[in-house]
């Protein structure tokens, strides 16, 4: 009886409400992100102002980024989707996108202007490389190394990966063939813009592969972003590729005596997407706080807790200082210029055709 | 009770205090206790078919399920089936394709089907994300023509009046949001004269209707309509007709026999989305992948591939999952045996202790136990690395040199140490449990008879305690064949499992078909293995305790 009274009751509230109210909006968020540093950066700088402003709202963190496209394709089959945003890498949005599991959306609907009326898609521009990825950093991929390992000379170019010469010892990998075949033909003669061309070939592949062959006794391959800082860390190698904001990490707030290589770093980019099949009422809340914190002062806000760059042109002049540390963070930024003299940009599209076919190759070639 | 009046006397057969023949009052007895204890575990019966064996049943399915291609483009695949896949597929076949695509870009399905079809041709995936946003350009074509002549080829509501019955339009010009809407219904004979026109806008029209829930009075016309209205114009005769909009359609007619009218064949308009489409691979791989079920995944777990000429083996250069199949098998093998020589005398002691000091010592096997297993891997990383606990020793013991420190981990060896480790407390107990039942008395017997120590033990213990190590061995051989989390720390590269790779297809590349595929072969292989252990040592000889 109680409930029925209850339903009754809050069925007439919502019916009230509606008239005044264009639209409900759930009081609870379920978001999704990499746990860590990186989820902490944005409870800080979207979730906790957000909630400061609707204390009604309740926010929960779900750390399942890593494997959201799979679960979120499960989600989907069973018809139930828990989630309400989901942070993931761009190439994950795309897939998403191509499998009818994450929401096309408007930018200019959706998203704030910046603070100087420039439209969000202009603001955004080219970070905006799916129809429904909301970009949010850009981070790279980049080599740190030990300074007290590395002799007289430190490494300044990516291809020191390649010279088993110049510095002796092991190297840590990411084992995936993303990032590794790039690196492999520039350090091994390919013109940068060529790249791509290059490695749609078997035979570029094949050269990438045989250039990685010659160091392949000395690579130790990681699959978890926490696993070069650490084996950098225990010196178990010499130098290795990860996100820069580890290296930030393990340099400015652990101290360890690493340097890092900002050479030839591999701009990739993270943001949300809103999973398709949202009630109207959770839709409703998610468009609500992702205007929020998708602006141009959030988005700078994040930088002050890690050392990955806004996606947006109007935030970078507002990055500030590290919370705890007190450092200029704009220096450790990605796309500092100082940083960015020679980078590449993750190419999605290649990937997205090749990633299946060039990793069953690598997959072999690890094997052997 | 069954009383059985048993006198001698009576024929026939015996009955029971009821009346009833014995036989049938016992069989209901019967029935009535199995139906009890039926009910009594239908709960968990059902339970297990729900949770368990239906999501594997389901996931194993996926192995051989390819519905995908020809639910998404079924007339494209229907017209491929007469093609001998020679050279360029008829135009036909582009003109299909076309129409299928055009209404999977709507429905946002293209991209899937070129996702599941980049599994098996490089490209495809860009090619129908290209095709989706490109088709427009080809019915644009005409679009724009009709629309310089007359504007209301670009109007919803002159469309309806041409395609619609009269019953339907004024149903639909009723109704409002919120109520169901009438549905679609053609107009009596203008499938006669405009086919593909009707067909197509037939489609588009329900689509508006179910899916996006517009009226069709409402929404113009997709650029397909107007690219069959053009096929329709061109091969048909209206100079008879005299339906609804007869004006329009007759200008129309005539400006498509002018020859000042701009035509694309549907094979250009494929050309300028992307060439591919004019490489025979991609129309050969949607005819080779067109029928709902396919051998295709289980080739590919085998290191081999589909081809229009049969099975074949993948290049040299792709093949990796026999080899980890092999190893996965070889190296669980090498497990169990470590387990087995490690963990017999540990049960031995244990069964041969005071139950005091052996309870004592069991909490001592069973504490990795409640460990987490990512702590107790890692720890074995720390253990082993090159600048590890037990490198340091080594090297301060003089036995290794510094700058030839042993590799320990990220190979076959670190998977082999740190699984072993993680998996012996399921040898002993079983064995332990085995062997507390070997009464002592056989021993002793056997030594009061003469025999030696090893000739009790081989000959007197060592055979009773064989049960022990069959079901430990099969417990451990079976848990580390599907082994994932470990491997994929430790392992490095040589030391990866299979359960690895299908773990890298359920979460990464999202090829749901290969995983389940190479998660069925696991499990056929572990079946097999049991039934050979059954023949072979016989599965009444595992105790568990």
């Amino acid at each position: 009886m109680k409930l029925t009274k209850t339903l009754l009751a809050s069925t007439a509230l919502t019916v009230a409400a509606g008239a005044v109210a264009a639209q409900d909006m759930t009081d609870s968020m379920t978001l999704v992100s990499w746990g860590g540093a990186y989820q902490r950066s944005q409870d800080e700088a979207y979730a906790k102002p957000y909630i400061a402003m609707h204390p009604e709202v309740s926010v929960s963190w779900d750390e399942s980024s890593n494997e959201a496209v799979a679960k979120l394709r499960a989600m989907n089959e069973a018809g139930n989707i828990t989630w309400d945003l989901v942070d993931v890498v761009a190439a994950d949005a795309m897939r998403l996108c191509d499998e009818g599991l994450a929401m096309e959306y408007d930018p200019d609907e959706l998203l704030a202007p910046a603070p100087d009326g420039t439209s969000a898609s202009d603001d955004f521009g080219d970070m905006i490389v799916s129809d429904c990825f909301i970009p949010q950093i850009v981070y790279s991929t980049t080599v740190g190394y030990r300074t007290d390992l590395v002799g007289d000379t430190p490494p300044t170019d990516i291809c020191a990966i390649f010279d088993l010469d110049a510095y002796p010892g092991k190297r840590s990998l990411e084992k995936r063939p993303i990032n590794n075949m790039e690196w492999a033909l520039y350090c091994d003669g390919v013109a940068k813009d060529d790249i791509y061309d290059v490695l749609e070939t078997p035979e570029g592949q094949d050269q990438a592969l045989a250039k990685l062959d010659t160091i392949k006794d000395s690579v130790v391959w990681w699959s978890a972003g926490a696993d070069t800082p650490q084996l950098l860390a225990d010196g178990e190698v010499i130098m290795g590729s990860t996100y820069n904001g580890r290296l930030f990490s393990v340099i400015e707030e652990q101290k360890q005596p690493v340097a890092m290589l900002w050479d030839m770093q591999v701009f990739d980019l993270d943001g949300w997407i809103i999973p398709t099949g949202l009630s109207d009422e959770a839709l409703a809340r998610v468009k609500d706080f992702v205007y929020f914190a998708t602006d141009t002062q959030r988005l700078a806000d994040q930088a002050k807790y890690i050392s990955y760059g806004p996606a947006r042109v109007s935030s970078a002049p507002l990055v500030g200082q590290h919370e705890e540390l007190g450092i200029d963070m704009a220096p450790h930024m990605p796309t500092d210029p100082e940083n960015a003299s020679n980078t590449l940009l993750y190419n999605y599209e290649f990937w997205a055709d090749y990633r299946d076919d060039i990793d069953a190759k690598f997959q072999a070639w690890l094997a052997q | 009770m069954t009383d059985a009046t048993g006198d001698g006397s009576q024929s026939g057969p015996m009955l029971a205090a009821d009346g009833t023949p014995l036989k049938k009052s016992l069989a209901r007895a019967l029935r009535m206790q199995k139906m009890r204890a039926l009910m009594l575990i239908a709960p968990l019966l059902l339970f297990v078919l729900v949770t368990f064996i239906a999501p594997i049943a389901d996931m194993l399915f996926r192995s051989v399920e390819n519905q995908i291609v020809s639910d998404t483009i079924p007339n494209t695949t229907a017209v491929l089936e007469e093609w001998d896949g020679e050279g360029l597929p008829p135009e036909a076949a582009f003109e299909a394709a076309y129409y299928d695509i055009f209404l999977a870009a709507e429905r946002k399905e293209h991209t899937k089907l070129g996702t599941r079809l980049n599994y098996e041709l490089t490209g495809a995936s860009s090619l129908f994300r290209k095709s989706g946003r490109g088709l427009d350009d080809i019915g644009e074509v005409y679009q724009d023509q009709f629309k310089d002549l007359d504007r209301d080829w670009d109007e919803a509501e002159p469309w309806a009046e041409l395609m619609g019955d009269p019953a339907w339009l004024s149903a639909q010009a009723a109704w409002t949001k919120g109520e169901r809407q009438p549905a679609f219904a053609l107009r009596d004979g203008v499938s006669d004269i405009l086919p593909k026109t009707a067909r197509e806008y037939a489609v588009f029209a329900r689509y508006q209707q179910t899916e996006e829930n517009k009226s069709p009075l409402k929404e113009e016309p997709w650029t397909a309509v107007h690219t069959a209205l053009y096929e329709d114009l061109k091969a048909g005769d209206l100079s008879g007709y005299t339906g609804p909009r007869a004006e329009m359609l007759k200008a129309a007619d005539a400006l498509v026999d002018s020859p000042d009218f701009e035509t694309i064949t549907f094979q250009a308009g494929f050309e300028d989305i992307d060439e591919d489409w004019l490489a025979p691979d991609i129309w050969r791989t949607i005819k080779l992948y067109s029928s709902s079920y396919t051998s295709g995944y289980f080739l590919n777990s085998v290191d081999m591939q589909l081809t229009p000429d049969g099975p074949e083996a993948r290049p040299e250069n792709e093949r990796i999952y026999m080899l980890l199949f092999q190893r996965t098998l070889f190296m669980s093998l090498v497990i169990t045996f470590s387990c087995i020589l490690l963990g017999y005398p540990v049960a031995y002691i244990l069964s041969n202790l005071p139950s005091r000091t052996a309870n004592l010592l069991m909490i001592l096997v069973l504490l990795p136990f409640w460990t987490s297993l990512l702590v107790r891997t890692s720890a074995w990383k720390v253990m082993l690395q090159q600048q590890g606990v037990i490198n340091d020793v080594l090297v301060w013991l003089g036995l290794v040199a510094d700058d030839a420190r042993l590799a320990m981990i990220n190979n076959q060896f670190g998977t082999i140490v740190a699984m072993t480790h993680i998996l012996l407390p399921f040898m002993i107990l079983p064995m332990f449990s085995v062997m507390s039942t070997i009464p002592h008395s056989y021993v002793r017997a056997a030594k009061s008879l003469g025999a030696t120590n090893w000739t009790t033990f081989w000959r007197v213990y060592f055979p009773q305690s064989v049960p022990g190590i069959g079901a430990g061995s099969i417990l451990v051989f079976i848990l580390s064949i599907g082994y994932y989390i470990t491997p994929e720390i430790v392992g490095g590269t040589t030391g990866t499992f299979i359960s690895n790779r299908i773990a890298y297809h359920i979460s990464s590349s999202l090829n749901w078909g290969l995983a389940a595929a190479l998660g069925a072969i696991l499990l056929a292989v572990v079946l097999l293995l049991y039934w050979a252990y059954d023949k072979i040592v016989g599965i009444d000889n595992v105790k568990l305790g």
